[in-house]
């Protein structure tokens, strides 16, 4: 019975190895008909699905743009839930082919675990936030407090830091899944709940009141958000890569959602360029030369993604701040398309 | 995990002596009965009453989430507004006509299945070739029109059934067979089935669900992936058979050693004495106990929601959470789903009961 | 064509084909790994247990900082899944009796309310009754600075419970001593009592000189003033109560949702363990005139117990596993150290490997622990 089962498998492992030649990420995205990108489940502004079930939300805009880019249709894709444990080894394993995950990029993840990050999307911090009935207003103020983070990641070696620096202690109440941490502090299990500032700002917009909840002024961390792929392949990091920067491009060079067909009869050489009217650029990707057209068909350009999840109209009401473009003092800063 | 212990069934049980009396003397014999009769009834009173005041007296029936949280009974239409979202998760909202035809299908054909009378090999295929095929084909579409819903979407009761049932279904041949190793003349044989079982029955689900979602995707061929629902399934087919072979074990040793001698002495061959005479008898002895590990593996399919799976118990969870109802149906949401399963896993109980005495009856 | 047909040389090809498909699967999966693990450029081996580890842990029973080595991270998490398993089972245990008993009493009303009792803990997951639990601890109970002071010094609030606590300022060396030798001289009395007893058959007062010989000595050497306490007294701060023994909601509530179900677990090997002895022994024990307490003490429950000890170990083997639920609600038990480390390393095939041997090895002790003392009160067949 077990060698019949064992067997089995050991065929069924073979068939499958050999069916699956040495392809690149492009190839196999292509001939799959969909982009799988993994994104968390429910952060409300990044990835969240809505009421019909469609994922919305700052990082799920990020895959669109590279399914729009491979496929010129933002729908061909699967949103796959990773959480904190999972995402990289869903990456690592080829369970999904990027990763838009609030992810941070740091030195150790990109040497030891076999990922690379693209452009930073979002420029973060890690932040802290209280009741505004706890009557407080600067971070340094909590020594003594109870502060609900998540594990794993760096947020409470940041606390460490950040606490030893000042001089005070701190208890530390740990959760493995983001809902939990949050109805923790919510009821008042804890004074402060830390992460990054983008998060708490999703966090607060899914309080009760949100009103009744500051964010203190304090950057206690540096946390460069960014999507990521795959080690050893450097083609579709590419893509991944140019398209992150066709978006942050194209508002800088006013091309929009709306306009985008007007702007293809611009006589600026760089949009001529970005939307595919002259030189083959996205050929030298191995995509289609409209892709950046269908990129900013599908999504819009960065300032329209942003302000539709995270902008100051929504929930959320994130302020651009450092991730306004270069030249409206932020550090959005895309390289130049020639 | 809650594992269920087959107990052995006392032979002969008998209570200590009762001495036959009226219903009075039942309660109140002695003092010290009629003090435990008062007391039990004044907690018995006490719950009924808080119960009772939290369903229906404060309750609120209608209205929303600022209605509820004034209000210090229980929240209704939380459960009304949620109660789609719970059941089928994130499946896409105008298919979701497709988990519920797929899950009255599966516990109809649940239920006629559980009749002994119906047990014979044609209902055993029918299950294999019409029912779940017909159930893979609901869920996944693809063919027929349907639309292709990925397995990332699928979540609520659906899920819950799926992982627990095909696991039985996928870990019952394995675990017998384990159980034949293990009992095997054959030193290596055995002492790989030992491994296997003592290995998988020595740590905690969580960390098989672990292994199989984080680890084997780095054993696994560049290139190839496997679905991490599969992934999740395989890990509780794996363990359930270790507990199913332990089960089969028990079965097997029940058997007459004589038995499988008068087999061997008639020119039957292993496989033939196994299938046709020592099974056949080992196998209807552990039926109630197997429902009992299969009410047990319905509760353990909700460890699925630590690594990420969206479980019935997953998704009343996020239910709970909507930005809308934070913080003010937490108990209602955890009581529905506690209630849900309860009555599964009751019913399941009594029907291991029920076999039982069938199987005492009709098998002496 | 004649070998083929020998049993023996059957034997011998099907295990060596059996060793050799393992082997082979094994083998198939190293290879695969290690070249995956080298082609991604992930790193391997077992180097980072001596590395920083740089996170916090909530609850750590042996003395650790983040600046201390992973490895005794990982043993932080040991040590708590040890203390809380160990605590449920006891209690539990103890709980699970008295449930047990009230399923065998003879009024109705008792044993239908154990019998809901078992009912309801049984057929509901523990997942998501710790879940449950761990919501309503910190929904009911105010928050910490409106903290209920239930006893002088004794503060509850969602934040969990803050005791005084108790420490020794001089002595501990010698008070300890005593503790030990105090033990020994009670279980000695208790022999010699047992013994005497069952010679001359008259009842003594063995176990009360017992509990005196286990509470005098350090009594006499705190009236002598040789040891002295401290009282470590919680007091309001800013934000919460410092100082003090704080027990935390996040295990209050694991141990919580882990001994109920053993209590339940157990309640149902009590009752099955009681079923199966015969009513002859009761109305054996009944017609030497003793009452039925003592009957169940003296006569039945000590056959009862050979019947319970082989479920009873299955239970605690259970309870034990059951407590990596933790990680659910976030008490900082193997598992959920195991997985911060994962995370932080991205080294997820060895501290799996890591956290799955402890397991092993653990569970096997508890077997063997209880199949030695299941030998000892096995009925001796002279």
């Amino acid at each position: 019975m077990k060698q019949g089962f064992l067997a089995i498998c050991a065929a069924a492992t073979a068939l499958l190895a050999a069916s699956v030649a040495q392809a690149g990420t492009l190839d196999t995205v292509k001939d799959r008909g969909k982009l799988v990108c993994g994104v968390s489940l429910a952060t409300p502004g990044f990835a969240a699905p809505d009421d019909k079930g469609r994922m919305q939300g700052f990082d799920a805009d990020i895959c669109r743009s590279v399914a729009a880019a491979v496929f010129g249709d933002g729908d061909k894709i699967e949103f796959v839930p990773t959480n904190i444990n999972t995402r990289f080894q869903a990456l690592q394993s080829g369970e999904i082919d990027m990763l838009s995950r609030q992810t941070t990029q740091t030195f150790s993840r990109e040497a030891s675990l076999g990922l690379d990050f693209g452009p930073t999307v979002f420029y973060d911090g890690q932040g802290l936030m209280v009741a505004k009935s706890l009557g407080v207003s600067s971070a340094k103020e909590l020594t003594d407090a109870a502060i609900c983070t998540l594990p794993g990641t760096t947020t409470a070696q940041n606390l460490s830091d950040f606490f030893r620096t000042i001089g005070g202690k701190f208890e530390l109440v740990v959760f493995e899944s983001p809902d939990e941490n949050r109805a923790a502090f919510f009821a008042g299990r804890c004074e402060a709940i830390s992460s990054d500032r983008s998060d708490l700002a999703s966090i607060r917009a899914v309080a009760n009141n949100p009103d009744d909840y500051l964010v203190l002024p304090e950057t206690i961390s540096k946390e460069p958000l960014a999507p990521a792929v795959r080690q050893n392949d450097s083609n579709w990091r590419d893509i991944m890569s140019w398209s992150v920067w066709l978006l942050m491009a194209a508002e800088e060079k006013g091309i929009t959602q709306a306009n985008v067909d007007e702007m293809l009869k611009s006589q600026d050489p760089d949009i001529q360029r970005m939307l595919g009217v002259t030189d083959e650029l996205g050929a030298m990707l191995g995509l289609d030369n409209k892709w950046g057209y269908n990129v900013i068909k599908a999504v819009g350009n960065y300032g329209e993604i942003f302000e539709r999840s995270l902008g100051e109209k929504t929930r959320l009401g994130l302020t651009r701040g450092p991730n306004a473009q270069w030249n409206a003092g932020g550090l959005v800063y895309a390289p130049p398309f020639r | 995990m809650a594992e269920t212990q087959a107990l052995p069934l006392p032979v002969g049980a008998a209570k200590p002596p009762v001495r036959r009396s009226g219903w009075a003397k039942a309660y109140f014999g002695t003092p010290l009965n009629s003090m435990i009769s008062l007391v039990s009834m004044a907690m018995i009173f006490f719950l009924g009453k808080l119960a009772f005041g939290w369903l229906v007296l404060n309750a609120v029936f209608s209205g929303d989430g600022a209605a509820c949280k004034d209000s210090s009974g229980a929240c209704w239409p939380f459960l009304a507004e949620k109660l789609r979202y719970m059941i089928f998760g994130f499946y896409p909202f105008e298919e979701q006509w497709r988990p519920l035809l797929a899950l009255t299908l599966f516990l109809t054909s649940c239920l006629i299945s559980m009749i002994p009378r119906f047990w014979s090999r044609a209902l055993l295929c029918a299950w294999l070739l019409v029912v779940l095929p017909v159930l893979y084909v609901l869920m996944a579409g693809g063919v027929l029109g349907l639309s292709s819903v990925p397995t990332s979407s699928w979540g609520g009761l659906p899920l819950s059934f799926m992982l627990s049932f095909i696991g039985l279904v996928c870990a019952l041949p394995l675990g017998i067979g384990l159980a034949l190793a293990r009992a095997s003349s054959l030193p290596a044989i055995r002492v790989l089935a030992v491994g296997f079982i003592e290995i998988v029955r020595g740590v905690p689900l969580i960390s098989i669900l672990f292994m199989a979602t984080v680890m084997l995707p780095l054993f696994m061929p560049e290139g190839v992936t496997i679905d991490k629902l599969l992934r999740a399934q395989v890990a509780i087919i794996i363990f359930a058979a270790a507990y199913i072979a332990e089960i089969v074990r028990g079965g097997l040793q029940d058997v007459p050693e004589g038995q499988f001698e008068a087999g061997s002495s008639l020119g039957l061959s292993y496989w033939q004495v196994m299938r046709k005479i020592v099974l056949p008898q080992a196998l209807k002895k552990v039926i109630p106990p197997m429902v009992g590990l299969f009410i047990g593996f319905f509760q353990d399919t909700t460890l699925v929601t630590i690594v990420g799976l969206l479980d019935f118990l997953d998704t009343v969870r996020s239910a709970l959470r909507d930005p809308e109802w934070q913080g003010i149906a937490v108990l209602e949401g955890y009581v529905f789903a506690a209630a849900v399963y309860f009555t599964f896993s009751a019913l399941m109980g009594l029907y291991s009961r029920f076999l039982e005495q069938h199987f005492r009856v009709t098998h002496g | 064509m004649s070998f083929l047909n020998d049993m023996r040389f059957r034997a011998f090809c099907y295990q060596i084909g059996a060793i050799g498909l393992v082997v082979a699967a094994a083998w198939t999966m190293f290879a695969t790994a290690s070249d995956n693990l080298a082609k991604q450029n992930i790193a391997t081996g077992f180097g980072f247990l001596a590395r920083q580890a740089g996170f916090v842990i909530s609850e750590t029973a042996i003395a650790y900082q983040p600046t201390d080595s992973i490895g005794r991270a990982i043993l932080v998490g040991i040590v708590n899944t040890v203390k809380v398993s160990l605590l449920a089972a006891i209690l539990g245990t103890v709980l699970g009796l008295f449930v047990g008993v009230a399923r065998m009493s003879r009024n109705p009303l008792l044993a239908r309310s154990a019998l809901a009792y078992v009912e309801v803990l049984r057929n509901v997951p523990l997942l998501l009754y710790l879940f449950l639990w761990y919501s309503l601890i910190i929904m009911v109970f105010p928050p910490v600075k409106q903290a209920l002071n239930i006893l002088p010094g004794v503060y509850l609030s969602n934040s969990g419970l803050v005791l005084p606590a108790v420490f020794l300022e001089s002595g501990a060396a010698i008070f300890a001593l005593l503790i030990c030798a105090g033990i020994a001289a009670a279980i000695l009395i208790r022999r010699i009592s047992q013994q005497r007893r069952v010679a001359t058959g008259k009842s003594n007062h063995g176990m009360a000189f017992a509990c005196l010989a286990l509470v005098l000595p350090p009594l006499i050497l705190w009236a002598l003033g040789l040891v002295s306490f401290g009282w470590d007294i919680p007091q309001a701060g800013r934000f919460r109560l410092t100082g003090g023994l704080h027990v935390r909601p996040e295990f209050v509530a694991l141990l919580f949702g882990l001994l109920l179900s053993v209590s339940a677990s157990v309640a149902e090997i009590v009752r099955a363990g009681i079923q199966a002895i015969g009513p002859g022994q009761w109305e054996a024990a009944a017609a030497l005139g003793l009452h039925r307490s003592r009957v169940m003490r003296l006569v039945v429950l000590p056959q009862a117990l050979r019947l319970i000890i082989p479920p009873l170990t299955n239970t605690y083997l259970t309870v034990f596993k059951n407590s990596s639920l933790a990680i659910a609600i976030g008490y900082p038990d193997l598992v959920m150290v195991s997985n911060t480390v994962m995370n932080q390393t991205g080294q997820a095939i060895e501290t799996i490997a890591i956290f799955m041997g402890v397991y092993l090895g653990l569970s096997i002790t508890i077997s063997l622990a209880m199949n030695w003392y299941n030998a000892r009160v096995a009925l001796k067949v002279r």
